[in-house]
């Protein structure tokens, strides 16, 4: 069905519950856009279904006027995998963090991104565990000191984008919670991908990691400091859209236009549907202080989802076998008769 | 084909033997070998045969965790146990009569089992130097006279059937793989059965491959007239017919009879099912048998972790499909969480729980009975549900249209226990009609007025089951403390304790669709001797001898444990002594003292290994 004739607005997806975020918090933001992004999809309010783990993030399902499910920590891409599985006409959208995500739901994560079952994983990075009140997470840089870790901690952490890839899931992207037109843009393009789409929305919790990508919403230096990546289109980025990437020796590096004979045309070009990894892999890998941060769609490559394949075996299976006779089944082959 | 017929064609055999032919009434028989050795397969075929020509048969396998541990060595031990008869029976048998033993591990490992003066058939081929010390045999037990108690017949099987195949194509190692049907040949003569169901399973198991078939059905056939001819045997048996009630018959195995019974009760529930799983030992089987059934509506899923199986499953029920998960005790210990969400949100969703001996890892081949309390309590907060135990192989069928049947009605998770015993174990089963069971009519909400999720319907207080895709009922459900009736969040106080009750009040509410217990024995007496699960049989078969002995001794078998039936308690006021026989320490037994507090006393066993008749009978006279 078209838009127009759902005729749907951002309040058809507003609940009627409290939400009941810190104030400040990015998380509002995402539920703005997201409730902004879905009425204009096509798609009937009731074939929505939004699933969640814990953790902050995951109480977005409360908040949206859609079918919901608050599942428990980590799990939510089982329960999302079974909803779509069994019932491929709902659109299905997964909402987790950091921690939910990447720790206590490590194992399900990976699996949901190989599996490539048609859902949109949006991941809510703030780098911090919130809930139980300011924990260091998977996704925090070494060293952070957190109630937890009064010395500072000690493991590295985790890349989700990285993480996702080499899992081989068919669309990754990245944005952030204070660009909403950029945040929409790409959550659009995820619903639009047929096959598992994991976007990472980094969050700022004002409460307990207050600034962790004030590098992206800082006005004065975020020109600087963020790569939108466009497909076909150079990786230019910088104030005066003077500076860009390029790959020397498989190693990327951030070089100035105009400065040692580099122009336009020595910049690396974005490709989405890039079938080698190893560029996108480099893309993931790329952080502040000494990389530009990449954002927007890092890659799009098609592969039949998991619930086509299963839908289509057990269509398959059924015009082989006919379909199935319960008398029989029970009956089975080798009997025998008491007089 | 028609058994009628077998059963002449194994009459002509007959009448052309010398050897004369002994009534038994029934025969248990262990087959026991490497696991190599094909011995579960042999005792399969053997079963099938005895059913087919119309004993009653119940069957006990037991095989090592091990794929293949080394050859001949006592941890490779793979044993089947087959109990056959003309009269009705109820267990695969205390004591076996005859064991086969294919090498010394074997004979090691199950003599001990065997009743003084019982039958042994050994493969001597099998009694080398090394397979001796691999199994801690000094000297040759063939030769140290440690067997004198037993009747031996020591036959030299491996070096039989190579003789039998010298003329075939087939490797060395091709035919050493035929002997099980060499020794099964020679038990089919010793017990006068046909080789008709054997020879066409093999034709079919081997389809396209005719120097196999040729090969292993000629060392059936040869093993048999070896049996004939040799003279080693004096005597042949003959088990006839049991008078089992009229009808058709097949074979079936707890595991079986739980996928069958699954896909029956989707069908009359007229829904799709949804199995996650994660394989373990001894559920497996259960997502095998059921991969096989997509043209039945069946969706299988095998899951990353035993978490994510029943997450999907959970997903399912909400999407409005039937979601099943199955397992043992491990894989439940981590479903746990998840059971929780379940009871929660109040969706239909079915957990089988196949035990098997713990704690940990404990012995994934062994039976037990030991998680009652992980089922009725392995959750945290107050986390009651409907949990259920069928008592035999063909049981596991009904109770799992009847989990179906609860979990939809009442918007509750079900649980199934079954256990090794009854996954592996066979039975003759009278294959039901499926008109013969009634539908049970699921319906979604698909359109209210004032819509709330958690209003519930009087008699049974399921709250509607509103599938996402219906237009207006949007509404979101989760593991934070529901209000009452609109599953809007809430902390507050006193809703908890009346959503705490009302859980709880909804599962004691499933005690409406159990019918009355059946007494056997006297309504009242002496002695009460209660079970539940796997043990049926043995209890069942024990209380009827101890009739037979003149002792006052009734029993009741509990398929339903939570709720229990509401006539139990009234029921063991009516007896002297209550005896609660399990596979545990005592968990039922606890549950109905703290329930009723009624002074009941136990029988226990922890092995691994089924009680036996005899066990309960002299513990049952020990104590009254």
């Amino acid at each position: 069905m078209s838009p127009a004739e759902l005729a749907l607005k951002k309040q058809d997806f507003v609940s009627d519950q409290e939400v009941r975020w810190c104030p400040g918090c990015g998380d509002y933001a995402i539920l703005a856009a997201v409730q902004k992004l879905v009425p204009t999809l096509g798609i009937p309010k009731e074939n929505f279904a939004f699933i969640s783990g814990i953790g902050c993030s995951s109480r977005f399902p409360y908040y949206m006027n859609t079918y919901g499910f608050h599942t428990i920590h980590g799990r939510a891409p089982s329960v999302a995998t079974g909803l779509k599985v069994s019932r491929p006409e709902l659109s299905v959208w997964v909402v987790t963090g950091d921690g939910d995500a990447l720790s206590i739901g490590g194992n399900h994560f990976i699996h949901a991104m190989r599996r490539n079952v048609d859902i949109n994983v949006l991941l809510f990075n703030n780098r911090i565990y919130g809930l139980t009140k300011g924990q260091y997470s998977p996704t925090s840089e070494v060293g952070k000191k957190t109630k937890s870790t009064p010395y500072g901690s000690l493991d590295y952490p985790i890349n989700s984008l990285t993480l996702a890839l080499a899992s081989e899931a068919t669309f990754i992207a990245r944005s952030y919670d204070v660009n909403t037109p950029h945040l929409i843009e790409v959550l659009k393009k995820a619903h639009e991908h047929k096959g598992v789409s994991f976007v990472e929305i980094y969050q700022n919790c004002n409460i307990f990691n207050d600034g962790a990508f004030k590098h992206l919403t800082d006005r004065t230096i975020r020109d600087d400091k963020i790569l939108s990546l466009e497909h076909g289109k150079p990786m230019i980025f910088g104030k005066e859209s003077n500076q860009g990437i390029v790959i020397r020796n498989n190693t990327p590096e951030v070089v100035t236009l105009g400065e040692n004979g580099i122009t336009e045309k020595d910049i690396e070009v974005h490709d989405e549907f890039g079938e080698n990894p190893a560029i996108t892999y480099m893309l993931t890998e790329m952080d502040h202080p000494k990389f530009p941060v990449p954002v927007g769609v890092f890659r799009k490559v098609e592969k039949p989802t998991y619930e086509h394949l299963f839908e289509k075996q057990v269509e398959t299976v059924t015009q082989q076998k006919g379909k199935g006779n319960l008398e029989k089944l029970i009956h089975g082959s080798d009997t025998w008769e008491v007089k | 084909m028609s058994n009628a017929g077998l059963q002449s064609d194994a009459k002509k055999i007959q009448s052309s033997n010398p050897i004369p032919l002994e009534q038994l009434e029934h025969v248990t028989i262990r087959f026991a070998g490497d696991s190599g050795d094909g011995m579960q397969l042999t005792g399969n075929q053997f079963t099938n045969t005895s059913a087919f020509i119309g004993n009653d048969v119940s069957t006990f396998p037991d095989f090592p965790a091990e794929i293949r541990a080394p050859a001949g060595s006592l941890p490779g031990v793979s044993g089947f146990q087959i109990h056959f008869s003309s009269k009705d029976i109820r267990t695969a048998g205390d004591t076996p009569n005859v064991l086969v033993a294919m090498n010394p591990a074997a004979l090691k490992v199950h003599l001990k089992d065997l009743e003084k003066g019982g039958m042994v058939i050994i493969n001597s081929s099998a009694f080398t130097k090394p397979n001796l010390k691999k199994a801690g045999y000094e000297t040759n037990p063939l030769e140290d006279k440690s067997l004198d108690s037993y009747r031996v017949f020591d036959i030299p099987l491996t070096k039989l059937n190579e003789d039998a195949l010298s003329e075939t194509s087939l490797s060395k190692k091709e035919i050493d793989r035929c002997k099980n049907f060499f020794a099964l040949g020679i038990m089919y003569w010793l017990y006068d059965r046909p080789l008709e169901i054997t020879l066409d399973w093999i034709e079919k198991k081997f389809k396209n491959k005719p120097e196999i078939i040729d090969a292993n059905q000629k060392a059936l056939k040869s093993g048999y007239y070896f049996g004939e001819t040799s003279e080693i045997f004096t005597t042949h048996y003959h088990v006839d017919q049991a008078q089992l009630p009229q009808g058709t018959y097949r074979q079936v195995t707890g595991n079986r009879a739980i996928a069958l019974g699954l896909v029956a009760g989707a069908q009359l529930a007229g829904k799709p099912l949804f199995y996650g799983s994660y394989p373990i030992t001894p559920a497996s089987d259960i997502l095998h048998e059921l991969s096989n059934y997509k043209n039945f509506d069946v969706r299988t899923f095998q899951a990353e972790d035993e978490i994510a199986a029943i997450g999907v499953a959970l997903g399912a029920s909400f999407g409005g499909h039937l979601g099943v998960t199955g397992t043992s005790g491990p894989g439940v210990a981590l479903k746990a969480e998840f059971m929780g969400l379940a009871v929660m949100t109040e969706l239909p969703l079915v957990i089988v729980n196949v035990m098997r001996a713990g704690p940990s890892t404990g012995m994934p081949t062994k039976t037990e009975q030991t998680d009652l309390f992980q089922a009725l309590y392995g959750r945290n907060g107050e986390c009651p549900m409907v949990v259920l135990a069928p008592s035999t192989p063909s049981d596991c069928f009904t109770i799992s249209i009847e989990a179906m049947r609860i979990a939809t009605k009442y918007m509750v998770p079900v649980i199934i226990l079954s256990d090794n015993t009854l996954a592996n174990g066979a039975e003759p089963w009278k294959i039901p009609h499926v008109d013969e069971f009634p539908k049970f009519e699921v319906n979604h909400l698909v359109e209210a007025n004032n819509f709330l999720p958690y209003q519930r319907n009087e008699k049974t207080l399921a709250r509607p089951w509103v599938a996402p895709g219906t237009k207006g009922l949007e509404h979101r459900i989760g593991g934070i403390e529901k209000q009452d009736l609109t599953g809007n969040v809430s902390y507050d106080p006193q809703n908890h304790e009346k959503m705490i009750r009302l859980r709880a009040e909804k599962v004691q509410r499933v005690a409406q669709e159990i019918a009355p217990l059946e007494i056997s024995g006297p309504e009242k007496g002496d002695t009460l001797l209660v079970g539940w699960g796997s043990t049926y049989g043995a209890i069942a078969s024990a209380a009827d001898q101890l009739r037979e002995e003149g002792l006052s001794v009734s029993n009741i078998h509990i398929r339903h444990l939570s709720p229990l039936p509401s006539d139990l308690g009234d029921i063991m006021k009516r007896f002297k002594n209550v005896i609660i026989a399990e596979c545990n320490t005592g968990q039922l037994r606890q549950v109905i003292r703290g329930t009723y507090l009624v002074d009941a006393k136990g029988i226990n066993k922890i092995q691994g290994q089924p009680l036996k008749i005899s066990e309960i009978k002299s513990k049952v006279k020990e104590m009254i």
